[in-house]
């Protein structure tokens, strides 16, 4: 891994707070990294154990379940 | 219609005109896209009003990022052009040509049968109040202030820091009933009725913003109010995370030696002086009628009280003095969120009563035409990149998003529109449907939370399933927090385009399922609560079956002498009855039992046992409001003493025999019998009120009379503090006891004796008194029964829990059911009949559909499905059930699980839970998922 290694994060946002928390930020113009690509779900308790596994084996840095 | 007001009214309930004054916005609204260029283009700079003027907003602005419309407006009052005639910086840089200064105000008549004020209310500023000080510190700051100090979208983005030096304040207190029950320094004698919760919440919020160990929260209070449900709980665990409460109200309040901070001193109950420092002081300010309370009730010809709330009996208590108008919120009284919200559906209720006869008659329904058959069709997406005027394109290449689109899998056409979401572009969308004949839609803009329906309906309107859309959200997501780094957001986008159309590719047509309505309700309960639901469905036109378990409706009611307002109890339960009974569209069951709950909302089931024989009933929804008890005490001597009365007894003994209570010297009145106590750690709300009215009661039949009240905090919330002042007034003696040293009573021959430790003379008082009245805590009915038939949720003291005690304050977690009165916590006459109205409303957005539309988004079961049942408990909703079937040829029986459509709300726990893929999300499947997994990781090395 070099030093300018830029992570890349897979993150699963609940429909009704993180993902709505996302687009705040957006109209409140929050500035952050764009080292993450979101998966909208209906419910943070939709991800399956399996979706984890299979983002880390596909090479994903992090995962963030948010909900 | 935003920014306007009513100018005058005229007609009567069921046809009033009312004159609406719009005032202009200057920003069209069918324009405007909330991309905020205006404000940021604006010079005027102004106080930022939402932040409690911490901070600057500028003439053209939205008041907060949530707002609904999600619309800008200009300021006239400060817009520079408005004002001095140049500037018009805002019209050069908006994208969508919204802004017009040309906008007029505009004056619409609307016909109407009924209306509801909901005015608010307004913090009581305590600006002109010297002693508090904050004319000279400004680390002395109110609440609403502190609030916005502490918000994640407030001025300085949740991390606290006090207004003198931006330092992190480790030190802080709570001064409590600033500006209210406070006749010297303000009119309003009355309690706000939501300052101490919400000070304990500031405490503890506090502590979750700020680091380190060294924290220190003091509040300092007169009574601590936490009578709403879970409330005491709140406060006991504020007290054991180490928040101070001090029952002292500080004197005198000044700058700390440096400038920055505060000084105190206050005296304590043992006569000691206290000169303390602290970091920063927070004025828990009250709640006052909104400013505009006189001028809307001149416009509309209603009575306000002495406070300018508005007057209402608390036998209709949100209809206001003119009929057909009606209040809701703390424009009728200071109240906390979870009874606005309950009263708001009270006064729709009330509202939609009115309405009846109208009912659905300007109600339109649009059509679409027939939906195409994709069976067969492989994949062929097309791709729409919004621009958004600069939002979007101002950072995001899209351009290169479209031509990176056009290669990817699936994508047989991809462009890029100015604005995808307006009108011309849905028209364009519809033509690039049916030119290429695309059967699914990828649109890189907004987020789908705002802008899906939109394109769904497009979909439609073009002959394609709703569900055949995909948005990938690359301005709220992408360009609007990735500004300063376009390349990397070109590239995101490239990301997120991808990942949508993997999904899209996986999307297929889903059918939004209808639940036939049995448009009839079932009540359980016939106390005040269960006959005021029963009515208002009734009178809206619903049949209701009322089950009450006694021979007779009325519950508690017929217990209770008067309202706290004086309103006799006994002439209005009598009317309430009559019209129960004789009420075309209600059945009374009396001697009635419920035995069987099944199917879910729209379809329940129930069997219920009347007088020995057993009848089924069909119904769409039900209101639970089996009602409360008052507890036997088991202290203080009760039962030994024919002297000894609980509440309920005392108000029979005054309808019955007044003269005679009135003949007593004494009378002593123990607070919280059995509430606030280990066992029942909760307070019981009514009794403060119902005490002090009881004493009042006693001293207006014999002035002489010695009243004494032993109190833990009196709790006469909202305007029942009137009566706590009038009770002092007339000479009512309150004296305070700890729990740990509860008063004792002894029965010694003829005398009964009561002994108090009075921590204001700090010696035991001995009373010889010829009455006592027991404030004995409310309990639930023991409704296992219930619960177990509706799997209805319940509290640890066993109240009826609400899906949600501020959103939902009415609905419960089961769809279909919702509650009202003392089964969901302890409540008077006025707040159970709201509550039961609210009921009424909310199951009437059940009965009042023939059908209810489902959305698509649901659990579906795949042949994989192997009933092993783990996902039975693992979903919140009760939605799924295990079933034995038979396989179709060899006949034999398997377990496999089966899902309530009308009960499943898409979470998909289930899905997550089971391991063998039996069962899926529609929209969301395992599949769907991965695919937009793979796609994002697919330049992943």
């Amino acid at each position: 891994m070099t030093t300018n290694h830029e992570p890349v994060i897979l993150g699963f946002l609940c429909n009704w707070c993180a993902y709505a928390g996302g687009d705040l930020a957006g109209v409140s113009r929050l500035q952050y990294p764009p080292n993450m690509r979101a998966v909208r779900v209906m419910c943070s308790g939709m991800v399956h154990p399996d979706l984890v596994v299979d983002a880390f084996g596909k090479g994903a840095d992090g995962v963030m379940v948010m909900g | 219609m935003t920014l306007s007001e009513v100018t005058g009214i005229s007609g009567e309930a069921g046809d009033f005109r009312v004159s609406v004054k719009q005032n202009p916005r200057y920003i069209d609204m069918n324009r405007c896209i909330a991309c905020g260029e205006c404000a940021a283009k604006c010079p005027k700079k102004v106080d930022d009003e939402f932040n409690a003027g911490i901070n600057k907003r500028r003439a053209a602005y939205i008041k907060y990022g949530q707002a609904v419309p999600l619309k800008y407006a200009i300021d006239a009052a400060n817009c520079i052009y408005l004002a001095r005639g140049k500037c018009r910086a805002c019209e050069k840089f908006c994208p969508t040509d919204a802004i017009d200064f040309e906008d007029k105000e505009k004056n619409v008549d609307v016909n109407v049968g009924s209306v509801i004020l909901a005015p608010g209310w307004s913090p009581f500023d305590p600006k002109g109040v010297d002693y508090l000080g904050c004319a000279e510190s400004p680390d002395i700051v109110t609440s609403m202030e502190y609030e916005r100090l502490l918000s994640a979208s407030g001025p300085c983005m949740g991390h606290l820091k006090r207004p003198s030096d931006s330092r992190e304040p480790k030190k802080i207190a709570w001064l409590q009933c600033v500006g209210s029950r406070n006749l010297n320094r303000c009119d309003n004698a009355y309690c706000s009725s939501v300052c101490c919760m919400y000070a304990i919440k500031q405490a503890l919020v506090t502590a979750e913003h700020l680091e380190g160990d060294d924290l220190s929260q003091t509040v300092f209070y007169m009574d601590i109010r936490s009578h709403g449900k879970e409330f005491d709980r709140y406060f006991e665990k504020a007290q054991a995370d180490g928040v101070n409460f001090v029952r002292a109200r500080p004197h005198t309040i000044e700058p700390g030696k440096d400038g920055t901070g505060v000084t105190m001193r206050y005296t304590l109950d043992d006569g000691k002086v206290v000169v303390e420092d602290f970091d920063m002081a927070v004025l828990s300010v009250g709640l006052e009628a909104s400013k505009d309370a006189l001028s809307l009730a001149d416009t509309f010809g209603i009575a306000l009280d002495e406070f300018r709330f508005a007057q209402t009996s608390s036998f209709a208590p949100v209809a206001s003095s003119r009929e057909g108008v009606f209040v809701t919120g703390a424009f009728q009284a200071p109240k906390a969120i979870p009874r606005s919200v309950a009263e708001a559906s009270a006064a729709a209720a009330d509202a939609a009563r009115l309405l009846t006869a109208a009912k659905g008659t300007l109600t339109r329904s649009k059509s679409y035409p027939r939906e195409k058959d994709l069976a067969g069709q492989q994949p062929r997406v097309g791709v729409f990149v919004c621009s958004c005027g600069i939002n979007i394109a101002g950072v995001v290449d899209v351009k290169e998003v479209v031509a990176y689109a056009e290669g990817l899998p699936h994508v047989v056409y991809a462009e890029n529109n100015l604005f995808s979401c307006s009108a011309d572009t849905q028209d364009l969308i519809a033509k690039r449907i049916e030119e290429h004949n695309l059967n699914r839609i990828v649109v890189a803009a907004c987020t789908p939370r705002t802008h899906e329906p939109l394109f769904q309906d497009t979909l439609r309107e073009a002959g394609l399933n709703a569900y055949l859309i995909e948005m990938a959200n690359i301005r709220n997501q992408n360009a609007w927090v990735h500004q300063n780094a376009p390349e990397a957001a070109t590239a995101k986008a490239k990301d997120q385009v991808r990942m949508a159309v993997a999904k899209a590719a996986l999307d297929y047509p889903l059918a939004r399922d209808a639940v036939p309505v049995t448009q009839k309700a079932l009540v359980i309960g016939g106390g005040l609560a269960g006959m005021g639901a029963a009515l208002n469905l009734a009178d809206q036109g619903f049949e209701a079956v009322l089950l009450e378990k006694d021979a007779r409706l009325g519950g508690n009611a017929w217990h209770l002498d008067t309202t706290p307002k004086g309103e006799p109890v006994r002439p209005m339960l009598e009317e309430m009855i009559q019209r129960t009974e004789n009420h075309a569209n209600i059945k009374v069951l009396k001697n009635a039992a419920l035995k069987s709950a099944t199917g879910s909302v729209g379809q329940f089931v129930s069997k219920i046992a009347v007088d020995g024989q057993t009848r089924a009933v069909t119904y769409g929804a039900a209101v639970l409001a089996t009602g409360a008890r008052e507890s036997v005490p088991t202290e203080y001597g009760y039962g030994e003493d024919a002297r000894i009365l609980t509440h309920l007894e005392f108000d029979r003994k005054l309808r019955e025999d007044a003269a005679q209570l009135g003949q007593a010297q004494s009378a002593v009145f123990i607070q919280c019998v059995g509430s606030r106590e280990p066992n029942r750690p909760y307070c019981s709300r009514v009794c403060c009120t119902h005490t002090v009215k009881s004493a009042i009661h006693l001293k207006t039949l014999n002035p002489a009379m010695n009243v004494y009240v032993l109190y833990r905090d009196m709790r006469t919330y909202g305007l029942n503090e009137i009566l706590y002042q009038k009770a002092r007034d007339l000479g009512v003696i309150f004296i305070r006891y700890d729990v740990d040293q509860k008063p004792a009573v002894a029965i010694e021959g003829a005398d009964l004796k009561v002994t108090v430790d009075d921590p204001i003379v700090q010696r035991p008082l001995k009373i010889d008194t010829d009455l006592l009245v027991l404030a004995a805590a409310i309990e639930p009915h023991a409704s296992d029964e219930l619960i177990a038939l509706y799997k209805c949720g319940v509290n640890a003291d066993g109240f009826l829990n609400e899906a949600h005690p501020k959103l939902r304050p009415v609905d419960m977690a089961v769809d279909g059911l919702f509650v009202a009165g003392l089964c969901n916590y302890p409540k008077p006459v006025d707040e159970s009949i709201e509550q039961a109205k609210a009921a009424a409303a909310r199951a009437a957005t059940v009965l009042s559909q023939e059908a209810m539309q489902l959305d698509a988004i649901k659990s579906f079961v795949t042949d994989d499905c192997d009933g092993c049942a783990l996902c039975l408990d693992v979903c919140p909703y009760r939605a799924i059930k295990l079933e034995e079937q038979a396989t179709e040829g060899n006949g034999q029986v398997h377990k496999r699980i089966v899902t309530d459509k009308a009960l499943c709300k898409g979470c998909g726990l289930c899905a997550a839970t089971c391991p063998k893929g039996g069962v899926h999300v529609h929209g969301f499947t395992l599949d769907q998922l991965k695919a937009q997994v793979s796609a994002a990781l697919v330049d992943v090395v």
